[in-house]
């Protein structure tokens, strides 16, 4: 499914054109396809935290790429989500640092409260929790990311208050 | 001597502004080699008597990595910038990042120069975003002050300076998958040779520093190389931020020479929590070999003696772990990591990362058998240099070192089908 318009500002509102243009201008210009990582998350934010096929084809088109290339990078990296995710995407990291200062409890805790596990989404659509790697907060641990946000040195009445806090 | 180098701001109220950074003298000594138009060449022998030696795992000499580059070869050429941080255990790139970017944005051009570049990037992980917005700022705080540009304070050199941001990929740390990354592709490391210093970015002659490196630069090029090397000691110049964590009482970034003891730095850190006993270090990142406790607090935190014990002072990041830790669900949380994180290009990391992180898997279950410890080291064996890049390596390490000093409590899980740590 590929998107044919002649005029690419057509593709995304002008705002997102604009956010876009400012990644490709970082570039050489032959190395449009450099913007593709930047231009993807802009889209997703837009569309609610994740990507459809034609939002992909859009960046496609947008930056003269092959819709497949776009899919690789879209699957490769761990922040594109492919399926729609909560309002607030709550990513709790495990590794090992997190995980000996009781991750564990925060995971439960989380678990408890909405009602859902990893990669699922509350039925109101406002949360969604997602397990994450060592997100490099490792003195803060145990550690979660909501949004673009930070939250350490967790426990469980911490978490509810970050999540009262919430929209 | 604390703070001496990357962090040598940190006292200072809001440090990541310009007017901060400039009140400690900060972009004078760039000022200075472009006014005075210093030799590329000295400056590249100033950062060889340094001793500088990576920050981002690998520790080779900076200065060596930089000489490799043919300066007045024509065309473009890039300095990249690895500020992926991604090794499990690793928080201190961050905390440059948001408490002094000026002096990496300092050390990056002056990279530039040295080496002949006109524009260079700085990757940043994804998930960063507060760093990420901090670096912009200084970004353009240094471009309207004339730091960044065209024709930089008159001196006939230009250079430009861009963040590209990571999209959750460990590999990406790895410096060629990082390119890769940059010029909009999947992050998968590429053959070596060609090196970046000739087949880089956009097939463009490069060098790729960890933020650390980088940081270190202007420090070096001001108060001279040799003042860098005696923070430090034999084959560890300067000084290095240590990211400490795991089961202490005041975890964080520590800037402290190298060669200092490691039961200084746990004392920094505030000691065991809950009085409790120290049972391993991982001290270099999780992709560093295990040292038991008792061994660790005869070390010191250097190149030479870490190695010395059989592991590696990697990107710095010390992960603390008491009594109450078993190793076999540490390793397999460990293996697990690096199963999920291979880019899958060749097969014995691909498929092995999966096989050790499967058996340490049935093992912690209590499902493990009599001959899976002899299957372990023989899987790691088959990954260790036989790989791409060393995202193979850094999956095997750790299983080597857990069944070197913890090879009966892998033993107990498999006889009892249960933990020997505690009733776990
Ligand atoms: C799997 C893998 C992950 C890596 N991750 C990082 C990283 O997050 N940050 C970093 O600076 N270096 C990382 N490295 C090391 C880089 O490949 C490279 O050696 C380094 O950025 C060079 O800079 P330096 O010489 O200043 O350390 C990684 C290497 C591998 C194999
Ligand atoms: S060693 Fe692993 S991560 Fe590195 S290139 Fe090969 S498959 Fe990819
Ligand atoms: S282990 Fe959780 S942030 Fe590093």
């Amino acid at each position: 499914m590929t998107v044919t318009v002649k005029d690419k500002t057509e593709l995304f509102s002008p705002q997102i054109c604009a956010e876009i243009d400012r990644w490709i201008a970082k570039y050489p210009a032959e190395w449009k396809q450099s913007a593709v990582m930047g231009a993807l998350m802009i889209v997703q934010d837009e569309n609610g935290g994740w990507l459809t096929t034609e939002l992909m084809d859009r960046v496609a088109d947008y930056l003269d790429m092959p819709p497949i290339a776009v899919y690789e990078v879209a699957t490769f990296y761990s922040m594109y989500e492919l399926k729609p995710v909560g309002k607030h995407k709550i990513c709790v990291c495990t590794n090992v640092s997190c995980m000996t200062n009781k991750s564990d409890l925060i995971v439960e805790h989380l678990e408890k409260k909405l009602g859902i596990s990893f990669g699922e989404v509350t039925e109101d659509g406002r949360f969604s929790m997602k397990e994450v790697e060592c997100l490099g907060a490792c003195g803060g641990a145990p550690m979660m990311q909501i949004g673009k946000q930070y939250y350490e040195n967790l426990t469980p009445e911490i978490v509810d208050a970050i999540l009262e806090g919430l929209e | 001597m604390v703070n001496e180098v990357c962090l040598r701001t940190l006292d200072l109220e809001r440090p990541w502004l310009m007017e901060q950074y400039q009140s400690r003298g900060g972009y004078e000594v760039l000022k200075q080699v472009l006014t005075e138009k210093r030799a590329p060449e000295a400056i590249i022998e100033e950062v060889k008597k340094s001793g500088l030696r990576g920050r981002g795992g690998a520790g080779f000499p900076t200065g060596l990595k930089w000489s490799f580059i043919s300066r007045n070869a024509p065309g473009q050429k890039y300095v990249v910038c690895n500020s992926d941080e991604g090794e499990p255990g690793t928080f201190k790139d961050r905390d440059i990042l948001r408490y002094n970017p000026h002096q990496l944005i300092e050390g990056m051009i002056l990279a530039g120069y040295a080496i002949g570049a006109t524009r260079g990037y700085n990757y940043i992980r994804g998930e960063f975003w507060e760093p990420y917005e901090r670096f912009e700022q200084a970004l353009q705080e240094a471009r309207e002050a004339g730091f960044l540009g065209d024709n930089l304070l008159g001196s006939g050199f230009d250079f430009d300076l861009h963040t590209h941001l990571g999209g959750g990929a460990y590999i990406c740390g790895e410096e060629t998958a990082l390119l890769e990354s940059i010029e909009g592709k999947k992050g998968q490391p590429r053959y070596k040779p060609p090196f970046p210093a000739h087949f880089g970015l956009y097939g463009r002659p490069t060098i790729i520093n960890n933020t650390e490196s980088l940081a270190s630069i202007p420090m070096i090029l001001e108060k001279g190389g040799e003042w860098f090397a005696d923070i430090g000691v034999k084959n560890s110049g300067g000084s290095k931020l240590f990211s400490i964590s795991g089961n202490i009482n005041n975890p964080g970034v520590f800037e402290i020479p190298m060669g200092t003891p490691f039961s200084e730095l746990l004392e920094m850190a505030g000691g065991m929590k809950d009085g409790r006993k120290i049972k391993a270090v991982i001290p270099g990142g999780s992709s560093a070999p295990v040292i038991p406790g008792e061994q660790m607090m005869d070390l010191n935190m250097d190149y030479d003696s870490i190695a010395g014990a059989g592991s590696m002072l990697g990107s710095g990041a010390v992960i603390v772990l008491d009594d109450t830790n078993c190793m076999v669900k540490t390793l397999e949380r460990m293996s697990y990591f690096y199963h999920e994180e291979s880019c899958g290009q060749c097969t014995p990391c691909r498929e092995g990362t999966g096989w050790l992180y499967r058996v340490v898997h049935r093992i912690e279950s209590g499902q493990g058998r009599q001959e899976d410890l002899d299957l372990l080291d023989d899987v790691a064996d088959k990954i260790s240099g036989k790989t791409i890049c060393a995202l193979g390596d850094a999956a095997a390490l750790p299983v080597q070192g857990m069944l070197r000093h913890y090879r009966d409590e892998f033993q107990y899980h498999i006889d009892h089908q249960r933990c020997m740590v505690g009733a776990g």
